[in-house]
């Protein structure tokens, strides 16, 4: 009788519960789609940030700079050339020709010891570490005028480009700044880290033994026209190209630096002996990822220490924004319209009791009980909401797959990139030959500081992919089915107080 | 089978205090055919309400069978209501959504009978009142005299001790309503039911051996006829 019941109601108002349905329908739809787009825009954000820090990489270690130059890889501070009086070669008309290289840490992190690396490792809960040494090289040549000759009021210019090149003239000079981002990584420590989310293009990886060897980035390699049995200046040393690796992440998409050596050898080559910039840790399961981050920060006060979560922040571009819609907007409006639907199941449910009045009252008068009477009204709510949910479920699934289909193009880079030379050395110093020093000796600076890569190689367009779980739509057909509930409940408590006697109420 | 001490009711109605029963007090023996007449907001209806355990005296005992309806909770009194009365109505209150048959049927759902068992019984209840052949019709696919005898089967498909009839000609017209008193009167005597006929129409309750008026909350015996 309760099913031949509730389905005789529900065909009845057959209206009404279209009415209903659809709004829990377009609810659930809604929280579906929010939903779906949502994990869709997390998981390009991840992509992003594994183009960056590699898969795999729960917690990444690193040291902010404690101030300009104040790197342990002193000297004039990294980003900057200083020429003595007796460096190049002067000519006969004045100008001096000179080529500098300069290795140094990428500016805004500092290095720090290698023996954090065994401090982390030994920390609960870590399943993976892997240091890393992130360097700039800095290779400048040019002609300069001669210093006499600056010093008896020559001016010098420096003109920036918006990539990793500098050009400038300083009155008749001309000189060329080229840049470099190099990774010094541990062959060894193949399961975190930058390379994880590279694959091998040509040649072959770096070997557990490998010195004085590189790996390039196949993009920079293209740009350069380099191929493996090449050589790369890094340090002012020439290391043998061995392989090249692309991005997993996308076609045409750079890897984290330009070039990878052996930690060792960047290093040397640096001269930062047992030092590293970054540490990337691997945590044995997502929930003690934040106690392990703890961890680290307590056991190295100093360090800067990230999670995923910390770095999503970081990820710019039309990601960031889809992230903020979808985070607000989407979130809002699909509890907007859910309050609504809920509003609408309720209304129309309780409506329904006070128009039953008379029925229900005839059937307390037959002797039905009680809970009889609401579990018959509450029944209809809950399939009604049901039917909702599943109505709600194909329509979602329409809207994500339209979605889909739409192939919403997101790009994104994580924050951290982004070179920039130029600055105060941009525009024409002040006084005559700003560029010249005291001492005698020319610097040129990098003013900003210098990312993990250029942002102009860095920038990943992904295409938006959203996802629908079985967890979302049991959890879509549960909300609806709770709309019903909550409607059944408020309609129900009416029906509870309904008296027998309403049975002999002559007028409906 | 009922039994009526001093029975007030009073109610609240807004600020003003409507006293319904003031006093009232009757005996009904098993198998009576009892007619209650009197005008509109004498107290007929409240006094069905007392009689049919729908509602609780404000003062006096309302025994039935030897159990006092006024002091029952409220499963008990549904429980009551579920074995032992059956109502009919003045609107039939069917159930618009459910077929003549499935009407019947509800009565027998508090009792949780097997499926069949109800069915069968629901059918013969119905051609008991000779509507063997409509019970899938909907209520809006009957006439009103056809829509109350579904009532009346409804009413005494659970075998109760007791009818209780608020104005079921009320709704219908002369010749239906004879039709009706006709099938309640012939229901009273093959069945030896105990019946209370609530009606303000003369004519059917003339039919009764015996008549009571209310009015102003006070209970009257008429003279038989």
């Amino acid at each position: 009788m309760f099913f031949t019941y509730l389905r005789r109601e529900l065909r009845n108002r057959r209206k009404q519960t279209v009415v209903v349905a659809i709004g829990l329908a377009v609810a659930i739809a809604l929280v579906i789609v929010v939903n779906a787009v949502s994990t869709g825009v997390k998981d390009a954000q991840s992509e992003v940030l594994e183009s960056v820090y590699g898969v795999g990489t729960d917690v990444t270690v690193t040291q902010p700079a404690a101030g300009p130059g104040g790197g342990p890889g002193e000297g004039g501070g990294p980003g900057r050339f200083d020429f003595g009086e007796d460096d190049g070669e002067a000519s006969a008309d004045g100008m001096r020709s000179l080529t500098q290289d300069r290795l140094d840490p990428v500016m805004g992190s500092a290095t720090f010891d290698s023996s954090a690396l065994d401090t982390i490792t030994d920390l609960e809960h870590v399943s993976g570490v892997a240091a890393t040494l992130a360097l700039q090289n800095m290779s400048f040549s040019g002609e300069l005028p001669d210093f006499e000759a600056l010093q008896e009021g020559g001016r010098v210019t420096l003109r920036a480009g918006p990539d990793s090149s500098g050009e400038a003239s300083t009155g008749d000079s001309s000189f060329e700044i080229e840049q470099l981002t190099v990774t010094g990584v541990d062959p060894g420590a193949a399961a975190v880290g930058p390379l994880t989310t590279a694959e091998l293009a040509d040649g072959r990886t770096l070997e557990a033994d490998d010195e004085d060897v590189a790996v390039l980035d196949a993009t920079y390699a293209e740009q350069q026209e380099l191929a493996v049995g090449d050589t790369v200046t890094v340090g002012g040393e020439e290391l043998e190209i061995v392989g090249t690796v692309t991005s997993t992440t996308g076609d045409g998409v750079a890897t984290a630096a330009d070039a990878y050596v052996p930690l060792a050898t960047a290093q040397r080559l640096a001269d930062l002996d047992g030092q590293v910039s970054d540490v990337y840790v691997q945590v044995d399961s997502a929930e003690n990822v934040d106690a392990v981050a703890g961890a680290i920060e307590d056991v190295l006060p100093d360090a800067s220490v990230s999670t995923q979560a910390d770095l999503a922040e970081n990820v710019t571009g039309t990601l960031s924004t889809a992230s903020d819609l979808v985070g607000t907007l989407g979130t809002w409006l699909g509890a907007i319209v859910l309050a609504a639907a809920f509003g609408l199941a309720i209304l129309f449910t309780v409506s329904g009791v006070n128009r039953r009045t008379r029925e229900l009252g005839t059937l307390k008068a037959l002797g039905w009980s009680r809970g009889r009477v609401v579990g018959q009204v509450a029944g209809e709510s809950v399939v009604q909401g049901l039917v909702g949910g599943v109505a709600g479920v194909a329509l979602g699934a329409l809207a994500v797959w339209a979605v889909n289909l739409a192939g919403i193009t997101l790009s994104g880079g994580a924050s951290a990139g982004g070179f920039v030379l130029g600055g105060p050395g941009g525009g024409p110093p002040p006084e005559g030959g700003a560029a010249v020093q005291d001492a005698g000796a020319a610097t040129f600076g990098a003013a900003r500081p210098v990312g993990v890569a250029d942002a102009a190689n860095d920038a990943v367009d992904i295409v938006l992919q959203a996802p629908v779980s079985p967890w979302i739509v049991l959890a879509a057909v549960g909300l609806a089915v709770l709309g019903g509930l909550l409607a059944g409940v408020f309609g129900g408590r009416r029906a509870a107080r309904l008296r027998p006697v309403e049975a002999l109420r002559s007028l409906a | 089978m009922y039994q009526i001490d001093d029975v007030t009711k009073t109610y609240q109605q807004g600020r003003r205090v409507v006293r319904a029963l003031r006093g009232v007090s009757l005996t009904i023996g098993a198998g009576e055919l009892v007619a209650v007449q009197g005008p509109t907001g004498g107290g007929k209806s409240t006094l069905l309400q007392m009689l049919g355990g729908l509602d609780r005296p404000t003062s006096g005992t309302v025994t039935l069978d030897g159990a006092d309806l006024a002091g029952m909770t409220d499963a008990q009194l549904t429980a009551a209501r579920a074995g032992t009365i059956g109502f009919v109505f003045q609107t039939f209150n069917l159930i618009p959504t459910l077929t003549a048959l499935e009407n019947v049927e509800t009565a027998l759902v508090p009792a949780k009978v097997a499926r069949q068992t109800r069915t069968s019984r629901a059918q013969a209840a119905l051609d008991a009142v000779g509507l063997g052949d409509r019970g899938d019709h909907l209520p809006g696919e009957l006439s009103g005299g056809q829509q109350q005898r579904v009532a009346i089967a409804r009413a005494l498909v659970k075998n109760p001790k007791v009818l209780l009839a608020d104005e079921p000609t009320g709704n219908l017209d002369e010749e239906t309503r004879d039709e009706i008193v006709d099938l309640i009167e012939g229901l009273w005597k093959d069945q030896g039911l105990t019946i209370v006929l609530v009606t303000h129409d003369s004519v059917v309750a003339r039919r009764a051996p015996r008549r009571l008026r209310i009015a102003k909350g006070t209970l009257k015996e008429l003279p038989s006829p």
